[in-house]
């Protein structure tokens, strides 16, 4: 490494530590100090530490309203990343290894689920048709439905590089179709599972517009929804409003520690929802 | 002839495309009908092209269509050319270039709720950190988002801040496909650093501004979130875009009125998104 490597580093370091790492501090000091401390709106160390305080008084807010979004954000994104991971491996399986006119019709599918914007207010008409406006189900199936595009996407590619000899093989062994998928294919996916898995998680938690429209209502909220709601409530308490912020941004950055790889993986391999 | 059953059956698509046809195709379709009507989710009452009237005769609706193109068109070119620049640098073997990769991306992951109210305190015009840092050095900031001339430029470096991470991570996977033989082939001719990267990486790196172009594009013309955290479209009108709009006339309770402008999107994003794919496609550069 060269000297002016060193100090190039080292200035684009300092560089971006103003740019993208004060923001985080200005979070976290804000969510410890006190409300007066706070409303001053200062980049400055805490007066008075009161993380815990602050932590348990959002907690408390509106009848723990926060750890009913925390439930509600966590049941929509495991049960819906589970259905995106078997019906996305599915159609990814099928598409890549049955060629035929549908096809094209697919392909065209995915792209459109990649493109174009939902049509917001019919979609609510929909909903309401089939009695799931306003549920949790109805929260699932739609980031399913919006998710789809990518994922077929990503497992149509990792699917292309597993050899078909070992479908033979189990056709030979007298397997059945589905036993085929789920016990030769299924298994393989595995990287790019946990890919899909990551990726989709920290886009259906993090989703904001979505629950706005279709899950609207205080028993429905979810994590981001509580932020928002939180922001005019909270408009004098702005260390408790920080303190939601560093809660929600909590769960990404877990995820981001244990899996920085398969997330930019995954980012990079296809497209990525708007 | 025997047909015999393929071991590839169709009913594995049929979950996927069942959720997808009723919940994402067909609203799509129906908007085009609905977007034709007076609507109360009950009944609807045909008015034919009476609220894209509407809608192109209210200035404060067509100022959100052309904030939309701006708002698309300045994200997306930065974050190409910033991208870009930045995924050179953090791939020239800088000290710490791991670190400085990790710390630009991570933005990406984080709520963008969470980012627009925390930028939103962070431009407050008079106690705000950034005005507060510049009186220091004595530039009297302006009102970054009270400003209705300013207000959508600064929720585009927001986005910026927030989306810059992910194309520099597209560029970076992109430029460590180009093969080093290129660069060492263009050193023995005598090409300078700028020659190296104005004809050996931007055309080598192509299928990745391409990713970078088309994702950002779409990104920046169906972009909500951000701007209603920020400044709920405000102050008046002059950070609305589509998609504030599309919001606030179905809370306003105009379903008909809501869906003609998420139409309008829908063929926006294919006016601008359809050709821009075509033209990358046809420019493809073969080796």
């Amino acid at each position: 490494m060269s000297r002016r490597q060193l100090y190039t580093g080292i200035a684009a370091l300092a560089a971006c530590g103003v740019i993208f790492v004060l923001p985080f501090l200005f979070i976290f000091i804000t969510a410890a100090k006190t409300k007066q401390d706070a409303a001053t709106l200062r980049f400055s160390w805490p007066v008075e530490w009161q993380l815990w305080q602050n932590f348990m008084e959002v907690v408390q807010t509106r009848n723990y309203m926060l750890l009913l979004a925390y439930f509600n954000s966590t049941v929509i994104t495991v049960v819906a990343v589970t259905l995106l991971v078997l019906f996305g491996a599915m159609v990814g399986y099928v598409l890549q290894r049955r060629p035929s006119r549908w096809n094209a019709v697919i392909y065209g599918c995915v792209l459109a689920g990649l493109m174009i914007p939902p049509a917001i207010v019919p979609t609510i008409w929909v909903l309401q048709l089939l009695g799931l406006f306003k549920t949790l189900s109805g929260m699932v199936l739609i980031q399913v439905a919006y998710g789809l595009g990518f994922t077929v996407l990503l497992f149509r590619s990792f699917i292309a590089a597993i050899p078909r000899d070992l479908d033979e093989a189990a056709i030979i062994d007298g397997a059945k179709p589905f036993q085929i998928f789920f016990r030769v294919i299924l298994p393989l996916l595995k990287p790019v599972t946990v890919t899909v898995i990551v990726v989709q998680s920290i886009a259906i938690f993090n989703d904001f517009t979505n629950p706005l429209y279709y899950l609207p209502g205080r028993e429905n909220v979810t994590v981001q929804l509580t932020l928002y709601n939180f922001q005019g409530q909270f408009q004098t308490q702005f260390n408790l409003l920080f303190m939601n912020i560093l809660l929600v941004t909590i769960p990404p950055l877990i995820v981001f520690i244990f899996f920085n790889r398969q997330i930019v993986a995954g980012m990079t391999a296809g497209a990525v929802k708007g | 002839m025997i047909k015999r059953k393929s071991p590839y059956p169709y009913w594995f698509v049929l979950p996927a495309a069942v959720i997808f046809t009723v919940l994402f195709l067909a609203p799509t379709v129906a908007s085009f009908w609905f977007s034709l009507t007076r609507w109360d989710l009950f009944t609807t009452q045909f008015i034919g092209l009476e609220n894209y009237e509407q809608f192109f005769r209210e200035p404060f609706l067509v100022q959100g269509l052309v904030n939309t193109v701006i708002y698309a068109v300045l994200t997306s070119g930065t974050k190409t050319v910033l991208g870009l620049l930045l995924a050179v640098l953090l791939t020239s073997g800088l000290w710490g270039q791991g670190l400085l990769r990790t710390v630009i991306f991570f933005p990406v992951l984080v709520s963008t709720i969470g980012v627009g109210i925390t930028f939103s305190v962070l431009m407050h015009p008079t106690r705000g950190l950034i005005n507060v840092a510049l009186a220091a050095i004595g530039i009297h900031g302006p009102g970054w988002l009270t400003d209705p001339a300013l207000a959508l430029y600064s929720i585009v470096f927001v986005d910026l801040w927030k989306g810059i991470g992910l194309a520099t991570v597209i560029y970076i996977a992109g430029l460590a496909s180009i093969s080093p033989d290129y660069y060492e082939a263009a050193r023995i001719d005598g090409a300078t650093r700028a020659q190296m990267f104005f004809r050996v990486t931007v055309p080598l790196v192509k299928p990745a501004t391409v990713t970078v172009v088309t994702l950002s594009l779409i990104g920046g013309l169906r972009s909500f979130d951000l701007i209603w955290a920020m400044t709920r479209g405000g102050p008046g009108f002059s950070s609305d875009v589509l998609a504030s709009v599309i919001y606030k006339q179905y809370q306003a309770g105009f379903y008909g009125l809501s869906t003609a402008g998420n139409v309008i999107l829908f063929l926006l994003i294919g006016l601008i998104v359809l050709p821009l794919t075509a033209w990358f496609n046809r420019k493809e550069v073969d080796l």
